[in-house]
């Protein structure tokens, strides 16, 4: 983990390991309250919190674990997550509601609706998934704080 | 109602964070043991109900500003989870109720559905 700040950005990053489901989360609550402590809107911080958590939990059941990373300026919030893990061979069958290719493990802990990335997508303003099989996933999703 | 008033008339048993429970006022509450759609569909505020007694209910609570969760069935979190409720100030109870019936008494006490199946930004 690395906090840095420089004339008003703020970035945050986390190692995610793979299957961790005790540490999960863990993230985006520093993520959160971070958000909350620079005094970015409830609805906006509640909106960041929900992408960032979704995007961890990606990287915890499907990614192989990875990284993720919160960058913050006046403009934006950016949640960025990068993986190397088996890629996802048809991204907008995955970004399509119910459509999951989650393990057991993932679904006895309440994941694996495939409402994952739909919910990523809902609550950002800018979302892009870059994906090749084989080689990862880097996931990019802002929300927009000048409106 | 306060969530000491729900608590009292189910005969809850209140894990953690006891002191809270006067203090959090209950109007809605979403009741699913999908975390994803609860992720995906629970407004601010609302109360969690949940058979799932995993860590990564706080977890959730966490990320959507929910002040606390009633756990149905006599299902008992994990201590991970109880720990983690502690250490976040959210008040875990116990009910041995189904979700259906406890579900039905809220209803019936007033409390509303917190499903939100539009906008995020609402």
């Amino acid at each position: 983990m690395s906090d840095g700040e420089e004339k008003n950005k703020i970035r945050i990053e986390h190692s995610i390991a793979a299957g961790d489901y005790l540490k999960a989360g863990g993230a985006s609550n520093d993520i959160k309250e971070t958000l909350k402590m620079i005094g970015i809107p409830p609805n906006i911080t509640r909106r960041a919190a929900i992408i960032a958590y979704e995007a961890e939990m990606n990287l915890v059941i499907h990614g192989g674990g990875g990284n993720i990373a919160a960058n913050i300026d006046d403009k934006q919030i950016e949640i960025v997550t990068t993986d190397h893990g088996p890629g996802i061979p048809d991204v907008a069958l995955a970004l399509q509601e119910g459509y999951t290719t989650a393990n057991d493990n993932a679904r006895s802990m309440g994941f694996g609706a495939g409402m994952g990335l739909p919910n990523i997508k809902r609550n950002s303003d800018v979302f892009n998934i870059d994906s090749e099989v084989g080689k990862g996933t880097t996931l990019k999703a802002a929300i927009d704080i000048t409106k | 109602m306060t969530l000491d008033d729900i608590a009292k008339s189910l005969n809850g048993k209140i894990l953690c964070c006891e002191e809270k429970l006067s203090s959090i006022t209950v109007e809605k509450a979403f009741a699913s043991d999908l975390m994803s759609d609860v992720l995906a569909f629970c407004k601010p505020g609302a109360l969690l109900i949940t058979g799932l007694t995993n860590v990564q209910i706080v977890r959730t609570v966490q990320m959507l500003d929910i002040p606390a969760v009633l756990f149905v069935r006599g299902k008992v979190p994990l201590d991970e989870t109880v720990n983690l409720a502690r250490d976040s100030g959210i008040p875990l109870v116990l009910l041995g109720t189904a979700m259906f019936g406890t579900c039905g008494e809220l209803y019936a006490k007033g409390v509303l559905s917190s499903f939100d199946g539009g906008n995020p930004n609402e």
